[in-house]
Order: structure tokens, then C-alpha cells, then sequence
């Protein structure tokens, strides 16, 4: 176990508790310039985003490039997108921590903030995508004058509770694991982040007692998200599936989405990951095994996402249904040809090389697919929303040419700016890699082997 | 005669009196823990930076009731998930087709989010109540700040005149600094 912490080039000696927990409150101390600079491109993204909002909200949902029948698109494209991103933070979380991967110590806090921050980003694009942004709250079931009660035979109103009920539990996950950490900061700490953290901290102290309850919590917790993560994606899947338009009407999207979601999520991790590890110099705790999991994990469920890709083809061809061929027919040929194939390559092709070694084990390399993984994935709800609707087979002379605007670009923009900027405001005043799990995979200090610094 | 103010003995209260041993190895606390056992000590403190199978295997210690409030509440909100669905529907019926107002198959969607909604929501409070208020009844207690990083330790409560043989018993079993409190 002990090997899934310590890098190949350090002895095993030099990685102990005391060791663990300095480096990762070395991360709350100053930062260095490059992370000024890439929170104030955060904050410069989000600004652009705000402003394209503020016309929308000014002048309407006619600013979008929304032309007949294609009224979903990029900003459901980057819902999905969000929520896809989350997945992979729960999956690290909580179901290898089911599994008893010892691997997941060093990467699972990051991923986890990831997840937190990517639902509360891709809750954004619902309201802004209805239009009347200020009647959100009428989605939800609250008595009122007219009596009048949400359809909860709408996949929306099932999106909407397994949306809420996911950043729900996905945070208190997220504030449960951080507890021990903080604790462990507050001991190390002084000053303002002292006092910060010794009410965050809320008293934790590592007695029998406390471990006692809060390691099966902790259990329970993983149980329930477990359900969760899956059902989250299958949800957001049937918001489409339940639909009858071709493209989307299909069996198999539940899986496909939980692959997809966990796959952009997963190259999302290494995305984030790369520069995290450069800033705060934890090349010690996260390593190139760390690397070489995730990679592995990203080919796995890239090749899902690859046979998913086949079957839809092939049932689009073998079911013979005319409207349904039509409409792959026209995703892989149609004028939005680049965009499928954009997908394709980058989803399905791009990360084969992950079966050779020396890709894996290569961070640039994996920093650099990452980024064309997500860009893959991106395109993909695109594909599947914007690119099934403009193709409707029904009445294709009624169809009207689909274009986005800036509107759709900057605030798509401002929802990277505004994810980035939660997360690297979280790393540098939160401990970004679990304390006390870290310490978990280390051999424990005996008499009989003594470890020391 | 002088005047006490009675929050003071609610958020200061006085420290128990005992001794506190610091340890640097897990199998030392091992042994501590099974000889105050053996001794007849029930209501010592162990303090670890991580979660130990064998610290909680030496105490003995019962599973967590934390269990029950996950089961509860995970009922509960299976429960709310159909009470709210079921009732919304016939409150304010959509009829379509013939088709049954109230029908299960949609329901169980929100059924299961609501379930895992209020599961997790009261196992945060089950390890609350349980653990963190623990802290509050604790803090009178003695405490180091290395048991959150590379320090096991135990606190046992004694009269004063008992502490000298329970700072014997802890400096036999390989306790590295043993205080008074």
C-alpha cells in the first residue's frame, strides 16, 4: 500500500505522518504568481460570462441563436457538460473508497471539490436556459395560491430533485471528509487561519469516540452516493431519452451518459490535477502512479463511451426505422459534420494511446489529452442535443439553419471562469489532498519498525 | 461572597483532572490500551491522527449508532418521496389518456432521490450528534496538538493521588511524554 504514495525516485523512509501533513498545509501558505495569474483569468472569464448574461436577462433568450426547432443547445450542452464533470468526483470518492483503492488518498479531496464546484456551475445553465430567469422557483413543489403542483412525470422535475440532491450530498460528502483535515491544519496553523479553522474544524480532535462514528458515517455516506452518482447522470440521460426525437429516444443512453460523465470527469481530474501539483509542489504525495490510474480509469470508460458510439450506428442502421437513420445519417454528414467528428476522434480514437505505457506514465502527454478529452465531450452534447434537433427528420423544410452566438460563447466561457475560480480559491485555503487518508495507506509508526523523518 | 457566572461553567469548564500520555507508536498505544483494560479503566481517551481497526478492536468498542439514523432516515424519505408525489398528483390531477393520476413507475425516480436525500442528510446528523457533541462533553479534556498529526495519545481521568501509577503504567508501554492535567 505504501507504494501507492511514495514516488519511485523517493526512499520510503521520507514520506511519514509528519511529512504528510506539512506538505499539504504547505499548499495554504503563499501561493507564487502563477496562481494569481491563473485566478485572475478565472475571475477576467467569469467577467465576460456576467456581462453576456446581463444583456441576456436585458433583451431575452432571442440573443441565443435559437432558431426552429433547435430551442435546446449550448447552454443544455453545458449543463450536461457540468454535470457530467461531477461524476467522476463521486466515482473517486466514494465507490473506490468502497472499493478499498488505496490510490484514491492523494486525489480524491481535489476531485471532490471538482465535483462540488461542477454542480453548482452547471446549475446555472437550467435558469439561465428558461428564459424568465426570475420565475425559477416555480419549479419547485412549494403550495401556492393556485394550488398548482409540478408534473412529476416530467423527466425535468426528476433532473431538477436528483440535481438538488446530488450538490446536496456531494457538499456535505465533501465538508465530512474535509473535518479531520482541518483539524489537522488548525494544530499547524497560526494567526486569522487559526481562528478560521478552529470553527471550521468544529472541534474535531481524533479521539476513539470520534473516529468511532465518523469512519461508519463515512461508510454510509459512500453507500448512498454510490446509487447516486449513477442515477444523477441516468436522470439527466432521460431528459432527452423520454423525448421522442431521434438522436435521443434511446434505451441506451442511461449507461452511455454515467460512462461519458465519468470519462470527462476523470480527464477533468488530470486536467486540474497537473498545474495543482506544479503550484504546491506535491509531487511527492500525488504521483506518476496517481497518473497512470486515472489514465487507465479515462481508457476504461473511453472505450464505453466508444462502444456506445458503435451501438447507436448500428441500431440507428440495423432498426431500419427511416427517421432514425435520417437522423444519424445527417449527424455524421450533415453540416455539422466537424462537430461529430470532432467528438469521435477525440473520444473515441485520441485515447487508445493510453494503452501504451509510456503515455500513461507521461504527464504532459496525459495534461495534453485530457484537454481533447474534454473538448470531445463537449461536442458530444452538442452532437447529441443542438445536432439531433437541427436534423430533425419530421419536417426538414421547416428547419432553419443553427447557428451559436456570442451570447452562447460567453457565457459558456464565464462557466470555466466561474468553476476555476471556486476551485483554486478552495485549494489554497482548504488542505487539497485528504490529511488523515494519506496517512491511512502509510505503514503506521511501530516499535518494532520504526519510520522516521 | 463572589458572584460566578453560571455560562462559565457551561463553556469553561473546569479541566479533569488525570494524565495525558503522548505515544509515537501505534502498537505502544496497543499495549497501553489492553493493560488499562486489563486495570479496570473504562472511560480513558485515545487519540489518533487516522482511524485504526486495531485501536478500536483493543477498545472493544460497539458498532456506531450512526446506522440507525441512516436507516431512519432513508425511510423517511422514501416515505416523503411518495407522500409528496402521490399527494401533489391527486391535489391537482393532469388526466391524460385514461392513464392512472398517481403512477408508481415516475414516482420512484423521486423516490430514490428523496431516500438518498434524507439518508445522507441524517447520518450528518447522527455523526453530529454523536461525534461532534462528544467534543463539546470533551472538552475538558486534556489535548495535543500533534494527535492531529504524527501522535497517537490517551487520556486517562484519575484522582490526583492515583496519578502516579497510571504515569508508571504509561511510561512502561513506551509513552514518549506523560503530563498531568
Amino acid at each position: 500500500m505504501a507504494q501507492a504514495v511514495v514516488s519511485e525516485k523517493a526512499p520510503v523512509t521520507r514520506v511519514t505522518y509528519d511529512f504528510v501533513t506539512r506538505a499539504i498545509t504547505r499548499t495554504l501558505g503563499s501561493p507564487g504568481r502563477g496562481y494569481f495569474a491563473l485566478l485572475g483569468s478565472a475571475v477576467a472569464l467569469l467577467g465576460v460570462g456576467i456581462t453576456c448574461l446581463l444583456f441576456l436577462l436585458r433583451y431575452g433568450l432571442g440573443l441565443a441563436g435559437y432558431s426552429h426547432p433547435v430551442y435546446w443547445a449550448v447552454y443544455i450542452t453545458c449543463f450536461v457538460f457540468w454535470v457530467g464533470i461531477a461524476h467522476s468526483g463521486t466515482l473517486i470518492s466514494a465507490i473506490l473508497f468502497l472499493f478499498r483503492s488505496g490510490w484514491r488518498t492523494a486525489v480524491y479531496r481535489t476531485a471532490e471539490a471538482m465535483t462540488v464546484f461542477a454542480v453548482m456551475t452547471a446549475g446555472l445553465f437550467p435558469l439561465i436556459h428558461i428564459g424568465r430567469q426570475w420565475y425559477f422557483y416555480w419549479l419547485l413543489p412549494y403550495p401556492n395560491e393556485r394550488g398548482l403542483w409540478p408534473n412529476f412525470k416530467s423527466p425535468l422535475i426528476w433532473d431538477e430533485f436528483a440535481i438538488g440532491t446530488y450538490f446536496t450530498v456531494s457538499t456535505v460528502f465533501l465538508i465530512m471528509g474535509l473535518i479531520p483535515d482541518i483539524a489537522a491544519a488548525r494544530d499547524v496553523a497560526t494567526g486569522w487561519r487559526k481562528r478560521l479553522y478552529a470553527y471550521t474544524g468544529l472541534g474535531w480532535r481524533g479521539t476513539n469516540e470520534q473516529w468511532r462514528h465518523y469512519s461508519r458515517g463515512y461508510l454510509y455516506l459512500a453507500a448512498l452516493a454510490t446509487p447516486l452518482v449513477l442515477s444523477v447522470h441516468s436522470v439527466v440521460s432521460w431528459d432527452f431519452a423520454m423525448a421522442i426525437v431521434p438522436g435521443w429516444h434511446a434505451t441506451i443512453f442511461a449507461p452511455y451518459f454515467v460512462a461519458g460523465a465519468i470519462y470527462s470527469g476523470v480527464a477533468m481530474v488530470i486536467t486540474l490535477l497537473v498545474p495543482i501539483r506544479k503550484l504546491f509542489h506535491l509531487e511527492e504525495l500525488i504521483t506518476v502512479h496517481h497518473f497512470e490510474n486515472l489514465a487507465k480509469l479515462c481508457l476504461l470508460t473511453g472505450m464505453i463511451v466508444a462502444y456506445a458510439y458503435c451501438t447507436e450506428y448500428f441500431t440507428a442502421w440495423f432498426g431500419g426505422h427511416p427517421d432514425e437513420r435520417a437522423a444519424f445519417w445527417y449527424r455524421a454528414f450533415g453540416p455539422f459534420w466537424w462537430a461529430t467528428w470532432t467528438m469521435n476522434i477525440c473520444n473515441a480514437f485520441l485515447p487508445q494511446l493510453l494503452w501504451f505505457k509510456k503515455i500513461r506514465t507521461n504527464i504532459l502527454a496525459l495534461f495534453v489529452m485530457s484537454i481533447f478529452v474534454n473538448i470531445g465531450m463537449w461536442f458530444e452534447r452538442y452532437v447529441i442535443i443542438a445536432v439531433s434537433l437541427a436534423g430533425e427528420p419530421y419536417e426538414r423544410f421547416a428547419n432553419a439553419p443553427y447557428n451559436p452566438t456570442w451570447a452562447d460563447w460567453g457565457i459558456m466561457a464565464g462557466s470555466f471562469g466561474w468553476f476555476f475560480m471556486w476551485f483554486l480559491l478552495f485549494v489554497k485555503n482548504f488542505p487539497a489532498v485528504s490529511i488523515s487518508e494519506v496517512k491511512e495507506v502509510l505503514p503506521p509508526p511501530t516499535r518494532a519498525k520504526a519510520v522516521h523523518a | 461572597m463572589k458572584l460566578v457566572n453560571p455560562l462559565t461553567a457551561i463553556f469553561h469548564p473546569p479541566p479533569t483532572p488525570g494524565v495525558l500520555g503522548v505515544f509515537g507508536h501505534l502498537d505502544a498505544t496497543l499495549e497501553a490500551i489492553g493493560r488499562l483494560r486489563g486495570g479496570g479503566h473504562v472511560d480513558f481517551t485515545v487519540y489518533s491522527p487516522i482511524p485504526r481497526h486495531e485501536i478500536e478492536d483493543a477498545l472493544g468498542q460497539a458498532v456506531s449508532p450512526v446506522r440507525m439514523f441512516t436507516l431512519i432516515g432513508g425511510i423517511a424519505g422514501c416515505a416523503i418521496g411518495a407522500w409528496i408525489t402521490l399527494y401533489m398528483s391527486y391535489d391537482w390531477p393532469i388526466v391524460l389518456g385514461g392513464k392512472p393520476i398517481g403512477s408508481i413507475p415516475p414516482y420512484v425516480v423521486i423516490m430514490f432521490e428523496m431516500t438518498v436525500l434524507f439518508g445522507a442528510l441524517s447520518t450528518i446528523l447522527g455523526i453530529g450528534f454523536n461525534a461532534l457533541f462528544a467534543a463539546r462533553r470533551l472538552g475538558t479534556v486534556a489535548y495535543d496538538a500533534r494527535f492531529t498529526n504524527d501522535k497517537f495519545g490517551i487520556f486517562v481521568p484519575c484522582a490526583p493521588e492515583r496519578q502516579g501509577q497510571i504515569e508508571a503504567l504509561l511510561r512502561s508501554t513506551g509513552a514518549e511524554e506523560v503530563r498531568r492535567a
